[in-house]
Formats: structure tokens, C-alpha cells, sequence
């Protein structure tokens, strides 16, 4: 496959960010996790755990709770507000202020009509939700001290809330406490805590009235809400339990820990044959380092996420087939979108931060090794630039121009554009004002000579700017033929500046001829999301990789999918390739072989090599190591078009650079793992 | 030569206790458990047996209370018997044939079997399902039998009983079955069996919650599982709890379900609150590590049986009330057996860096000593200082330990051990480090004289050093302490064995092939002996008449030098593992490996003769044996067993079994007093035993007073102790079982001599698998059974094809007709031979010794 020399880049110091709640939307399959500085990320279920849409957070706002309210996504945070998002155009559609103080908790009633708050101030508030707006309805019997988690009855008739020391169960109808049941107090942890408050983290509210609540004590308590006694307790850790979430028919109960474990209770009975049933606990998933502070318990599979920002599914084996995609447990780490612009004619690097954006030069050496040694660097890389970003609002999306000397990003409300001039060793940073035009975009693109500047903007639009000294000049709307309201997700222009395609997450691919600046056609609709495009530099050919990591050639003139991609299809993909967890999140081209599709994701980089056979079903997939070893007849016999790279791990970015170097952005774990705070303490063995 | 009819080799004492799980009683008085062919019933209060239940031929495989009736007990055999007891009397009830490994009781009072299973010509064992017809009669045939499973572990833990019988778990491998009985549906529950896991995630014992659905398995990582939801294939589901570091070998639940205790390896009881699994208790050290947990029916008493033989009874889940402790199997005997003349207690091995005294007449352990005095580490791959040598000086006063540690470089260290009168055991006086610069091969003390005594130790480095007491100064506080007196050598060959004469007049050491005889007096040499080719392994000197005779071992001759003419005596052809000198006797025992079975020759240095030969006494050599003095010698023997008339022969066979001769005269005496009603009532608590050794069993009981001890001899031999009088409570019963006794008596002996004999042709035939392993033996038997008339017939055959092999091996044309072959040993006796120039005539022995048995057994076929 040729040998590269590789920048290994490891000073992207990418920091996930700790993911603070979830919400599941299980008629549409979506997920959607809030994280730490007020990132929220959509998840598609239905295809691949695929990162459909991320939100960008704005500073000030934390995200203490999510829920959807039918199609609606709200969140609440410690800033006192509800927001509403606009999931087509990846932002907050507004905000309204609870005026209770902090807001620790938000759900909606099973028919999406109500959603129900919990506040600093111990008020429960419920609000209507009408078009496109919510209405504040009632307030509660104020309790003595913060809501901290909500649950709602399924008849909607009732809501259990959890605050210090107890769990409260509400009339919705007339706003008071049922009378039944007054209230029902937690026990406090033994020992040295006692005088300490018990929060009641979490509580579920089952259908047949009972409740179930975890707490700081490391307590699960079952609880019958019409007579407010007791039980069961399970102690489940000595820390808190976090995060409780059960399964839709309501037989399995998840609970979340600061020791980052996830205990599974069933409800199920203790003599076979006997109706009667108890909640047992069953297994425990051990996937976190850190707290559990969020949990979703899908049919299938558990999906957990805490402070140590990992979104991990894991499956029940006795809910799936074993052996099939589904079963295969699953870490989500980065985000499914580069994050890394190389500038491929310059040797240089931006890397995009939610609050700044970083330039780096590549290192140089003119050493020649044999493969797989450490040449020495004669020219450190060097950081050119830090850019702050203006405003509240993180950064979106920045791009880099392939020869350096442009430089954009996109913020949920200005996008702006800068000049670099490099002058020996200094740096010239110049703003180049922007059309008011464009007041924010989903994606951003440079054209390959650098002359034009594309900006994905709502309704799938792709407004094109003529760059000029230093001037932007507003030249002209591309629109696709459909109704689709979706954010453009990916954005890519071929080499000879003949062609622009979008993909957005309805999983249309539209491409635009841009010498006519018109709109060229769309690419059959196919049912999973690209997670990576390209456009061949000589063939006028198109690359899609889907997240289900299907790959299809679509060939731009004839408006058909390619001969090879045809073959690809008839054959079927190799099985271990469609099992991989992790989508492609970048295709590019070597100039030197028209042959060669290079892409990666976070595990591998692969080279496919049109001109070699495709794999047989039972031959291995991952084969270079062993062809190292064969003679040269068994090598050609045995090779074929995948030759996958398992050297680098953990990759957020390949690129092949203008000189055929190829620069690999890594980002260790265990660099993000020493990052995080210590963990709570945990008696191991033999330690 | 004579055939021995009228000694026979017998387990005596012993055997595992911890085989099988033992078996608390209803009311939680007492605890029974398997050991070896019988059955032992102790006292759960004082640690005392109080029955043996005798009656099986073989190893004794299962042991389970009867839920009918919660006075008697099952106990399976691989004889092929189940028999049913009345433990608390003692009495033998029924007797079922069948051929059996293993065997569980459903709370229904179904009788479940582990016995092999002929399928697709493997041999697999299949857990059998047995109706016991319901009859009076003392011995029950049992014909319908149904297979539950096909394939199970022979482990008696790895199944388990749920819901008062309404399933079976059944674990093997990384596989979990559950058969419902009723409903006759099965299901399995694999775990992960790829890569490294599998041999890890392994079932090794399943327990079933008595009130819930939940079975508990033990996995080989230190897991425990509890399974729930088990009778759906797909929707079953399981919690995992892990405290183990190794594999849990045991797992039981209490008779309530509200706990679950499990052992392993780190010795520790760990008691789980069920449905509550985070809380634990423990009660750690308790010695070794836990091969399985009993708990009474009431729940009050915790029973654990460990793998160094030891049953230890807990009573309210935390405190030690009771420990019996059986002869501790080590991974081997590294010091010779000896016997302790104060307590005449076995002194061998026992846990790692101890050594035990062994109570042969009460079978249970005294005490240990710990020699080491270091923390033993249960850590595969680290070396540990082990006791590799230990003498005991003929006054029992001072002991001798060698302990070594072979890590990169050989550490030893010699300990000198002063019996203290006050403390009653053992303390210790002298460590020397490194006494000499290679592995000691062997220490013996001087048996002379009253105030000096001498240690003389012998290594591979090629010096032996004599060690002694030296008194110190009256004006020093300090202590007498041991110090080294003498380094001798020769030639600089490597010394292998030491031995002194029976007055300590002289020490004999060998040296390669070169014996030399020292004077312990003035360390002079005094003469050199040799006889190459072979280097000497093993030295003794003649007893009393013969003492002028030294005896030397080379792997392949046995010599006799007289030491007043400095010749040799005679020589013989023989590979002697061990010699042995009768410390009361003329008698020297001579163990000769021949290729896999042992063979015993007993003769006195002065006569070439063996006056009693054995072949064919037990697989694999014999190492280690000790004469044990007896209290007071026999008398009324048989000519040919006379030589155990003043001390009695122990010796360890390689898979660590004690086994021992008994003469007919004392197997008689034996038999009389188990026909006495044996009586159990409250007073057992009052017992001789439990004061000296139910309250301050730390301490080796006194008996420095020869009555004591006889007491306690026997004590022993009566089986029982016959301790109330006059019981007049059971006199009409008691009467009747007389009558009963007496009249099946007969026919009992006469089978177990058959039994004996056939054994012994078998074993001398051909190499007899251990009983463990015994599937094919036993499956011989276990076809349809045979009637009498057939029996002999199969025996008769055995016994031609034996004599076949026989010839062969002897390379001797040999005689087919049996009556020539009966009549040639009585020619054989007149001629007497020197044995010296024909070793080849005592190899050829065995033969008529096994036909000579023939007539008998016709005789007593009616």
C-alpha cells in the first residue's frame, strides 16, 4: 500500500466534555445528551448509534436535565431557564425563565402535553406546551428544600418528587400533595453521615404505583406510593446512585453509581410458577471510571454516560441476536464530525475547540527511515495561533483553506473570516468582514483554490462568497430541489472546483455544479446517514460512506453509481468490516493513485485499492501483518482491496498532505483519562 | 514359606474426612462423615467419635441423611451398596446393591445416584434416578432405575436439589443444566467458553436457594452467580457477586435462605445476606482452605471441611466450637515417620512448614507443631521454607528439624527442639543457620546414654556433622544450647545415610559405595565397608541379638556386613526402597520397589530367610514406615505373624494412604467388641476425651502414666467407647441386634476374606487403577448380578489368567493344574536356601502363596 511518512500528532489536547443527562425519544429513536458546557447531541438510534446533530453550547448555560415532549427536545439548567432547540437548525429556539431559581429537573407527562420542573426553591412547576411556545399552568405545594428529580405517573395524574430527605407524590390536577400519602422519608446513611442530607438523585414512578428512588446513601428503594411505605432497599454502593432508568415495560431498572458502575434490578418473581414478583438485582455493568451521572435503558441495551464523558452502550445479550451488529457493545468518545482542518498545500493544522481555535505548523524532518522507524525532527511544530473565539456562543463548525491563508468559523450567531499572511516567522491575522447575509452556518468549506467560501445555511441553502484580497463578496444561494428542513452535515468540494456536495441528516446527498452555480443533482436516497464524503479530485466521482459503513461511488456525470461501486454492492462488504462500531468520519483521495479511497475512523485507517479484488467472505479482513510475512506469490494471491492500519489508535483525523506525508491527529484515552478528575475511591483487590 | 492368611493389610486410620461433605445430624448433636471404607460419627460438642460404621468394602462415596426419617443415614460405596444406618446405635439397616459414585436425597425422599453410563462406548457418569422398593428385608436388589442426565461431574457439589426436589442443577465445565422433574423440561445456560475466559469462568459447585428459584453457582474466577428466572432460555438472568480471589469451592445455603456462605482457597467462610449480596460477613482463618460447607438443619451449627483433612464445626456463624482433625495429607512426607515416645503419636509432616502428631490409636491428629514459624502465603509460584527432615531422640525429649527453602540458592536452617514438661510440648532451643552448605540428606540422633546426646547430620556438601548439647557455664543464665561437636568426611565424597547402632557405641555413614564406622566416643574411624557396585541408600543396624550386624541398601542389593569380622554377611538381589529396624525386636523390614507394586520382606539380619514376605502389598513404592511400639506384645500368634507381636507396621504408600497389618488374632478381638451394644446417651460429654482434650485441646494430654495411654489404646480397639455400663434403658432392643448381629456375622467375614484375596490376586495381576478412578474395576462388577456359582466360576478364572501372568513374569514354566501348584510350596518351605545366593526363589513366593489360598475359599463356599 505504499509507504507514507506520518506526522504523528499528538498536541491536539481535545478534551471531551462530561455528559450531564439524557434523554431517549423512543418513537423516533433518538438520543439526545446534554454534556458539561451545554453541548447537545443527537443520537440516532435506529441507525448505528450515529451522531446525527450536535447543538453547540453557549457559556452560562448548563444542562441539568433533558426531555422530549413528543418530537420537541427541552432542557433545563442551573441558570433558572427552559429551553426549547431548534433541531433543524441546531440552536436554541427560546428560552423561558421558571423563576424558581435553579432548575435541577424537567419531564414531560407521557402524552406531551405537560412538563413538569423542579426547583431550587422547592416549587414543582408545570407548564403547557402549546405551538411552538410553553405556558406557564401551576405551581405546586412548595416543598422545604430543592426538586431534585421528577417523575410523572404513566396515567399522567401524578408526579413523585424526589428532594433532601424525601420523595413527595403530587396531585397534578389540584397541585397537592395526594392524600393518601404524605410524604415518604429516606434514610439517611449510616455512620459518620448521618447528620448528613440524603438527596434523592433520582425517581421512577412506575405504573403500578410504585416508586423507585436512588439516592446519595448509594440506596435503591422501592416504594408503594398509595400506602408511602417501604419495601425494599437495596444497597447498592457506598457512594450515590446517581441516575435510574427503567425499561418501557417496566421490568428491568437501571442504576447509575459514582463508582461508574450500572446495576441492573429485574423485576421478576421468586418462585417460578408464583405471579408474584420482587425486584432482584441482577447484574452489574461496569463500563465507567467515573460517575454515572445519566442513564437510558433502551429495549436492548443499557446506555450510559457520566464524568468521564464515554457514551457507552451495552447490550443485553438475551434481547439481541448474538453475534449480530446490535450485540456488539459500544464506546462513543468523539464526536462524529472532524474537529481537524489541515491546510494540505501549507503543512498546517487547525484544530477547533468549543471556545477557541487552534494553528499549528507540522514538523519537519529530512530524515529517510526504514518503515516504522522514529525519524528525529529538525522544525518542532509550532503553535502559530490562538484564536478566541467572540461572544457566548461555541464555536460550530471552522475550516481552513487548503493552501492557509483563509481561515472561517461558525458560532450559533456571527460567522466570521480571517486572512493569514505568513511573513517568515511572524503571523498577520487579518478580519475580513463577512455580507450580513450570513448571520451563522452549519457548515463551512473552502473551495480548493481558495477563491470561494461555502456556508451551509438553514434549509439545506449553501450560500457561496467570492474571496477576494480582503473582501468576501456574496455571490449566490445554492438550493436543493427537496423540502428537507435538515442541517447540512457535511459539506465537500472536488479539487477542480467543478463541484459542491451536501449531505444532511435526512441522508440526502445534493450536489451542486458550481461553474453553472446550479444545482447538479441528488444522490439516490439511501437509509442511513453518510458519516463521509468525498469527491474524487480527476473522476468526477463522489464517495459516500454511510454510518451502517456501507460504501457507494457515485459517479457525478453519468448520474449512476459507478462500476465498482455496483461490484461492492453485488458482493456485500466484508462481515468484520460492517461490524465495526465506529463510523468513518473522513474520506480523501491520493493524488498520486486515482485507484486509492483513504479513510479512517476512530479505531483504523484503511486504504482501499479499487484495482485489487474485493474480500472473500471468509477470508481475514484485517490481513497486513500476516501478508508481511508471506512470499510474494502468496502475497498478491491473498492480497485484496482493504488494507486496513490498526497502528494508530484512537484517531480523530488522516489527512494526506500535498508532499504524500500523511498526518495522523491522535488523541489517547488514557491522555483524556489522567485529564479527569480523581474518581471516588474504591477498595480494589491486592491494592 | 507360609501364605499369611492371618495378616492382612488394612487402612487403619488416616483416611480423608473431608472426602465428601459431611452430614450434621437433625438435632445438630452430632456430625458424620465419610473415612475411607467407613463411616464415623462424632459428637459436634466434644469432637469425639463416637461411632464407626463399618459394614462397606470400599471407598465410601456419599453420605446423606434420610428425609423420612431423620435417625438414619444413606451412605453409597463404590462396593456398589447403598446402605442405610441408624447412626445414633450404630446399626446397619439395609443394604441396596448398585454401583455408585455419588448420591443426593430429594427433600421428597427420592434417592438420586451418580454412577457411570455407558454411552456411544465412552464411559460418562449419568445421575441415575432410583425408587427403593419399600421392604423390611436387610438386603434390597434394586432393578428400575431412570437416567436423568447423561453426562454430570462426579463432584457431588457440582449438583444441587431446588424447590423440596422439584429440580436438579447440574453444572459441568462452563454449563449449567436445570431439569424439572415434574414438568420434564430442560434447560442449559452456557457461559463464555472462548479464549482465556473459559478456563476461568468454569463451574466448580452449584447450591439451590431452599425457599426461592435462585441456584448459586461457584465459578473458578472467585465468582458466585445467582441465576434466576432459569426456566426460559433466553429471558433467564443472573446477578454476579465476586469476593474470591480463587476458585469458590464450596457454596451453601442456610436452611432459611436468608444467607449463602462460600469458601475457597483463602480459607475464609464468607456469609452473603441473600437478596442483600453487597453486605458480608467473614470469618477468616480458619487454617486451610474450605472444600465444602455443611450447615445443621436448624441452622445453628456451620460445618466447614478443609483440604488438610480437618472438619471445623462453627457454631453461631462465628465462633470455633469444635475442630476434628484427620491426618493431614500434605503435598508428601518429606521427613521420615516417627513415632513420639511419649504421646506414641505419629510424627510426620503436616500443614506446610509444621509438623503433626498423629494419635494412630484415636485416628485423629494431637497437635501441631509449627517449625517454620513464618506466614504461609497461599500463592502459587512462590517457594516457601518447607520441613524437609525431623528426628525425635529415643527419650522423646529433643527434636530435630531440618527446614529448607530452595529459591535461587538452597537456605536451610537445623532446629533443636527441648521437650518442656511444663508447657507439655515442644520448644525451641537452637536454631542453626546454614549448618552445613548443601541440602541435609539425612539427621539422626544418638540413642545412647542418658545426659549426652549427639545429633548427627549428613548433607550432599560431603561432610557429616556431629552436634551437641553443650552445658553452659552454672554462672551464665543462659540456657544449654546445641553446638556443633564434629565435621568428618571421606575422600570428599558425597555422605548419603547415617544410622547408629542400637547402643550408640558406633555410627555408621555411607559415602557413595564406602560404608564407614565411626566411634561416636572419639570420632576415630574406625573401619570402611564397601560392597560396589551402587551407591548405599539406605543404612540400619541389627536390634538386640543381631546388633552386630549392619545393614546396607543400594538400589540394587540388600547386604549384610558383620561387624565383628568386618565381611560381608550375605548379599541379596533386591531394590530396597526403605529399611526398617523393629526398635524391639530383631526384625528389620525391607520395602522393595518392584516396578509398580511394593513388595514387604521381614527377616532378621542373622538369618538370610525372610520369616514373612508379602509381594503385591500396595501400587507405587514405599518410602516411609514406622514399626509403632505396642503397649504390651501380642501373644497366640501364628508363627508367620509373629514379628508383629511387639510393635505394629505403619508406612505410607505414594498417594499418601496409612496403612498398616493386622493379625487375625486382633481382628477377632476387633470383631467381639463390635458385637457390644454400643450406647450414646448425655454422659458422652462427660467423657475421658473431652476433659483432657474437649477443653484445653491445645495441649497434648499427659500421659506420662502408662495407664493413660493404655486407656486410650484401647479405647480405640473397642471402636466404641464403652463408657455407661449396665444400659438398661435399650436391654430388649439391645438383645434383639445381638441376635441379629450374631447371625449375619458369619457370612460378613467370610466375604471380606474373599474380598481381601481377590483384591490382592487383582492388584498382583495387574496394575489396579487407584479407587478413585476405579470406573472400569468396578464396572465388572456392576453388570447383572452374578449367582454364586458364578462368582466362583469368575474367580477361578481370574485366578488362572493371574498365574499366567505370573509365569510369565517369572519367566518359569509354569504348572496349570492347581493341585501340582498346591503342593509345591510345602516342598519348598523343607528345603531352606541361603537366601543370599538365590534371590530369584523369594521373587517366585508369590505364587503358591495366592493358590495356597484356594482350598480355603472353596472350603468355606457351601
Amino acid at each position: 500500500m505504499g509507504e507514507f511518512k506520518v506526522h504523528r500528532v499528538r498536541f491536539f489536547d481535545y478534551m471531551p466534555s462530561a455528559i450531564s443527562a439524557m434523554a431517549f425519544n423512543v418513537h423516533t429513536e433518538r438520543l439526545a445528551v446534554a454534556r458539561a458546557d451545554g453541548t447537545v447531541e443527537i443520537y440516532n438510534f435506529a441507525d448505528n448509534c450515529f451522531q446525527e446533530k450536535v447543538i453547540p453550547g453557549k457559556d452560562g448555560r448548563t444542562v441539568e436535565a433533558l426531555c422530549w415532549a413528543g418530537q420537541r427536545l427541552f432542557s433545563t439548567g442551573l441558570n433558572g431557564e427552559i429551553v426549547e432547540y431548534d433541531l433543524e437548525n441546531l440552536r436554541s429556539k427560546y428560552t423561558v425563565e421558571a423563576y424558581g431559581g435553579p432548575v435541577w429537573t424537567i419531564s414531560s407527562n407521557s402524552q406531551g402535553t405537560q412538563l413538569a420542573v423542579g426547583c431550587e426553591d422547592g416549587t414543582v412547576k408545570i407548564f403547557e406546551l402549546v405551538e411552538d411556545s410553553i405556558q406557564f399552568q401551576s405551581n405546586f405545594d412548595r416543598l422545604k428544600s430543592r426538586v431534585l428529580s421528577l417523575s410523572w405517573h404513566p396515567s399522567g395524574t401524578q408526579i413523585a418528587a424526589g428532594t433532601m430527605d424525601m420523595i413527595r407524590v403530587f396531585n397534578v390536577t389540584t397541585g397537592e400533595t395526594c392524600t393518601a400519602l404524605l410524604q415518604m422519608m429516606v434514610d439517611r446513611a449510616a455512620g459518620a453521615n448521618k447528620k448528613k442530607e440524603v438527596a434523592v438523585w433520582s425517581v421512577v414512578f412506575l405504573s403500578d404505583n410504585t416508586v423507585i428512588s436512588g439516592d446519595s446513601a448509594g440506596k435503591v428503594q422501592v416504594w408503594d406510593s398509595q400506602m408511602g411505605t417501604l419495601i425494599r432497599t437495596h444497597l447498592v454502593t457506598k457512594w450515590d446512585v446517581m441516575a435510574l432508568a427503567v425499561s418501557r415495560d417496566e421490568s428491568s431498572l437501571l442504576a447509575g453509581t459514582s463508582e461508574g458502575s450500572v446495576v441492573q434490578f429485574q423485576f421478576i418473581s421468586a418462585r417460578l410458577d408464583q405471579p408474584d414478583k420482587e425486584w432482584q438485582r441482577t447484574r452489574t455493568l461496569r463500563s465507567h471510571s467515573h460517575d454515572v451521572r445519566a442513564l437510558v435503558h433502551t429495549d436492548t441495551a443499557a446506555v450510559s454516560g457520566g464524568n468521564d464523558a464515554h457514551l457507552v452502550v451495552r447490550p443485553f445479550m438475551e434481547k439481541v441476536v448474538k453475534g449480530s451488529k446490535e450485540s456488539a457493545p459500544c464506546k462513543i468518545t468523539f464526536p462524529h464530525r472532524s474537529l481537524v482542518s489541515c491546510g494540505k498545500k501549507a503543512g498546517i493544522l487547525l484544530f477547533q475547540f468549543p471556545e477557541r481555535l487552534e494553528v499549528w505548523r507540522l514538523g519537519e524532518s529530512n530524515e529517510n527511515g526504514i518503515p516504522g522507524e522514529e525519524l528525529s525532527v529538525t522544525k518542532k511544530p509550532e503553535a502559530l495561533i490562538h484564536l478566541k473565539r467572540k461572544g457566548d456562543d461555541h464555536i460550530c463548525c471552522s475550516t481552513l483553506s487548503p493552501c492557509g491563508g483563509w481561515l472561517a468559523y461558525a458560532s450559533a450567531s456571527s460567522v466570521r473570516l480571517f486572512q493569514l499572511q505568513y511573513d517568515n516567522d511572524s503571523i498577520a491575522l487579518t478580519k475580513v468582514k463577512l455580507p450580513k447575509v450570513l448571520r451563522w452556518a452549519n457548515q463551512l468549506c473552502f473551495s480548493a483554490d481558495s477563491s470561494r467560501l461555502f456556508a451551509s445555511f438553514s434549509q439545506s441553502s449553501v450560500l457561496v462568497f467570492a474571496l477576494s484580497k480582503s473582501e468576501a463578496k456574496y455571490v449566490h444561494t445554492l438550493k436543493p430541489k427537496s423540502v428537507s428542513k435538515q442541517a447540512v452535515h457535511l459539506m465537500s468540494t472536488s479539487d477542480d472546483g467543478q463541484w459542491l456536495a451536501t449531505a444532511n441528516s435526512d441522508c440526502e446527498v445534493h450536489v451542486y455544479n458550481l461553474k453553472k452555480l446550479k444545482y447538479h443533482c441528488t444522490v439516490p436516497v439511501y437509509g442511513s446517514c453518510p458519516s463521509a464524503m468525498a469527491i474524487h479530485p480527476t473522476g468526477s466521482n463522489v464517495v459516500m460512506v454511510h454510518a451502517d459503513q456501507k460504501i457507494f461511488e457515485y459517479s457525478l456525470e453519468q448520474k449512476e453509481y459507478t462500476e465498482w461501486s455496483r461490484s461492492l454492492a453485488k458482493k456485500g462488504l466484508h462481515g468484520s468490516w460492517l461490524n465495526r462500531v465506529a463510523p468513518v468520519t473522513h474520506v480523501s483521495f491520493s493524488a498520486s493513485n486515482p485507484d486509492y479511497i483513504i479513510l479512517h475512523d476512530m479505531n483504523m485507517f484503511c486504504i482501499i485499492d479499487k484495482s485489487l479484488p474485493l474480500p472473500e467472505k471468509d477470508s481475514d479482513l484485517c490481513n497486513q501483518n500476516q501478508l508481511r510475512s508471506m512470499n510474494e506469490a502468496a502475497r498478491v494471491k491473498d492480497s485484496h482491496a482493504f488494507k486496513i492500519c490498526e497502528m494508530f489508535k484512537n484517531l480523530l483525523c488522516v489527512g494526506l498532505m500535498e508532499d504524500h506525508s500523511l498526518v495522523v491527529v491522535e488523541r489517547p484515552l488514557l491522555d483524556i483519562a489522567t485529564r479527569l478528575p480523581a474518581p471516588v475511591r474504591q477498595k480494589k483487590f491486592a491494592t | 514359606m507360609v501364605a499369611h492368611a492371618d495378616t492382612r493389610v488394612v487402612h487403619r486410620g488416616g483416611s480423608k474426612i473431608n472426602f465428601r461433605a459431611p452430614v450434621i445430624t437433625q438435632d445438630s448433636r452430632f456430625l458424620i462423615c465419610v473415612s475411607g471404607e467407613c463411616i464415623k460419627v462424632f459428637s459436634t460438642s466434644t469432637e469425639e467419635c463416637i461411632h464407626h460404621l463399618q459394614g462397606h468394602k470400599e471407598l465410601v462415596t456419599g453420605l446423606v441423611l434420610n428425609p423420612s426419617n431423620h435417625l438414619q443415614v444413606f451412605s453409597c460405596s463404590e462396593d456398589g451398596t447403598i446402605r442405610l444406618w441408624d447412626f445414633t446405635d450404630g446399626i446397619l439397616i439395609r443394604v441396596t446393591l448398585l454401583r455408585i459414585l455419588s448420591m443426593h436425597v430429594s427433600a421428597k425422599g427420592d434417592v438420586f445416584l451418580v454412577m457411570p453410563v455407558k454411552r456411544n462406548k465412552k464411559e460418562k457418569f449419568g445421575l441415575v434416578s432410583l425408587n427403593l422398593p419399600p421392604s423390611v428385608e436387610q438386603h434390597v436388589m434394586v432393578k428400575g432405575h431412570t437416567i436423568v442426565f447423561q453426562s454430570v461431574s462426579t463432584d457431588p457439589k457440582c449438583i444441587a436439589f431446588g424447590q423440596g426436589g422439584e429440580y436438579v442443577a447440574s453444572v459441568k465445565d462452563n454449563v449449567l443444566h436445570v431439569y424439572f422433574l415434574n414438568k420434564k423440561t430442560f434447560y442449559r445456560f452456557a457461559l463464555g467458553t472462548s479464549g482465556e475466559m473459559a478456563a476461568r469462568n468454569a463451574f466448580t459447585c452449584v447450591a439451590c436457594h431452599p425457599k426461592d428459584d435462585c441456584i448459586a453457582t461457584g465459578h473458578g474466577d472467585g465468582k458466585i452467580r445467582l441465576w434466576r428466572n432459569f426456566n426460559q432460555e433466553k429471558e433467564y438472568t443472573f446477578s454476579t457477586v465476586h469476593w474470591h480471589h480463587s476458585g469458590v469451592n464450596a457454596l451453601c445455603f442456610t436452611p432459611e435462605g436468608t444467607n449463602l456462605l462460600s469458601g475457597g482457597l483463602e480459607s475464609v467462610l464468607v456469609q452473603w445476606r441473600y437478596g442483600q449480596e453487597g453486605q458480608k460477613d467473614f470469618l477468616p482463618r480458619l487454617g486451610s482452605s474450605i472444600k465444602e460447607i455443611v450447615v445443621s438443619p436448624d441452622g445453628s451449627l456451620f460445618c466447614t471441611s478443609h483440604t488438610d483433612n480437618k472438619i471445623t464445626v462453627i457454631k453461631n456463624c462465628t465462633k470455633v466450637s469444635a475442630v476434628i482433625q484427620g491426618l493431614v495429607h500434605g503435598d508428601g512426607v518429606k521427613t521420615a515417620l516417627m513415632v513420639d515416645p511419649r504421646t506414641k503419636a505419629l510424627v510426620l509432616n503436616g500443614k506446610p512448614g509444621h509438623l503433626q502428631f498423629y494419635s494412630l490409636q484415636r485416628d485423629q491428629q494431637l497437635y501441631n507443631l509449627d517449625i517454620v514459624q513464618q506466614e504461609y502465603i497461599n500463592q502459587s509460584n512462590l517457594d516457601q521454607f518447607e520441613v524437609v527432615k525431623a528426628a525425635l531422640d529415643s527419650r522423646g525429649s529433643w527434636l530435630a528439624t531440618v527446614e529448607q527453602r530452595s529459591a535461587k540458592e538452597v537456605e536451610i536452617s537445623l532446629k533443636l527442639w527441648a521437650f518442656d514438661e511444663h508447657t507439655q510440648s515442644f520448644v525451641l532451643n537452637t536454631t542453626i543457620s546454614a549448618p552445613h552448605d548443601g541440602p541435609i540428606s539425612e539427621i539422626c540422633f544418638s540413642p545412647s546414654s542418658q545426659n549426652s546426646t549427639t545429633l548427627v547430620s549428613v548433607s550432599l556438601d560431603g561432610h557429616f556433622k556431629a552436634w551437641q548439647l553443650t552445658q553452659p557455664d552454672p554462672s551464665d543464665d543462659e540456657e544449654a544450647s546445641w553446638s556443633c561437636d564434629f565435621v568428618g568426611d571421606y575422600h570428599s565424597l558425597e555422605p548419603k545415610c547415617c544410622c547408629f547402632s542400637a547402643d550408640g557405641s558406633l555410627l555408621a555413614v555411607s559415602f557413595k559405595e564406602v560404608v564407614t564406622v565411626w566411634s561416636p566416643a572419639s570420632w576415630d574411624l574406625l573401619t570402611t565397608l564397601s560392597q560396589p557396585p551402587g551407591a548405599i541408600q539406605d543404612l540400619c543396624f541389627g536390634r538386640l541379638s543381631c546388633s552386630k550386624y549392619l545393614l546396607g541398601a543400594t538400589d540394587k542389593n540388600l547386604c549384610c556386613w558383620n561387624l565383628l569380622t568386618c565381611s560381608l554377611e550375605w548379599s541379596t538381589a533386591l531394590d530396597v526402597s526403605l529399611l526398617l529396624a523393629d526398635p524391639l525386636s530383631e526384625n528389620v523390614a525391607a520395602f522393595c520397589g518392584a516396578e509398580k507394586t511394593t513388595d514387604l520382606f521381614v527377616f532378621r539380619p542373622s538369618e538370610p530367610r525372610p520369616h514373612f514376605s508379602q509381594q503385591a502389598l500396595c501400587t507405587g513404592r514405599v518410602t516411609r514406615a514406622v514399626f509403632a511400639p505396642r503397649d504390651e506384645p501380642l501373644d497366640g500368634c501364628e508363627e508367620s505373624s509373629q514379628w508383629l507381636n511387639r510393635s505394629q507396621l505403619y508406612f505410607l504408600t505414594h498417594n499418601m494412604e496409612l496403612l498398616t497389618f493386622l493379625t487375625k488374632p486382633e481382628e477377632e478381638r476387633l470383631m467381639a467388641l463390635s458385637k457390644q451394644v454400643p450406647t450414646i446417651d448425655d454422659s458422652v460429654a462427660m467423657t475421658p476425651f473431652y476433659l483432657l482434650l474437649g477443653k484445653h485441646r491445645k495441649r497434648v494430654p499427659c500421659n506420662d502414666e502408662a495407664d493413660d495411654s493404655r486407656l486410650w489404646g484401647e479405647s480405640w480397639n473397642f471402636g466404641v467407647p464403652n463408657l455407661a455400663p449396665g444400659n438398661h434403658v435399650m436391654s430388649s432392643c439391645v438383645s434383639s441386634m445381638c441376635l441379629l448381629r450374631d447371625e449375619e456375622q458369619p457370612t460378613e467375614v467370610e466375604m471380606e476374606s474373599e474380598k481381601e484375596e481377590e483384591d490382592s490376586e487383582e492388584e498382583g495381576a495387574s496394575v489396579p487403577p487407584r479407587p478413585e478412578h476405579e470406573s472400569s474395576d468396578t464396572g465388572a462388577k456392576l453388570g447383572p448380578v452374578l449367582t454364586k456359582a458364578e462368582h466362583r466360576e469368575l474367580r477361578g478364572v481370574k485366578k488362572l489368567d493371574y498365574s499366567w501372568i505370573r509365569g510369565l513374569v517369572t519367566s518359569n514354566p509354569v504348572v496349570n493344574t492347581t493341585k501340582q501348584m498346591v503342593k509345591t510350596p510345602k516342598q519348598r518351605v523343607k528345603t531352606p536356601k541361603p537366601m543370599a545366593k538365590t534371590p530369584k526363589p523369594m521373587v517366585k513366593t508369590p505364587k503358591p502363596m495366592v493358590k495356597t489360598t484356594k482350598p480355603m475359599v472353596e472350603t468355606t463356599n457351601p
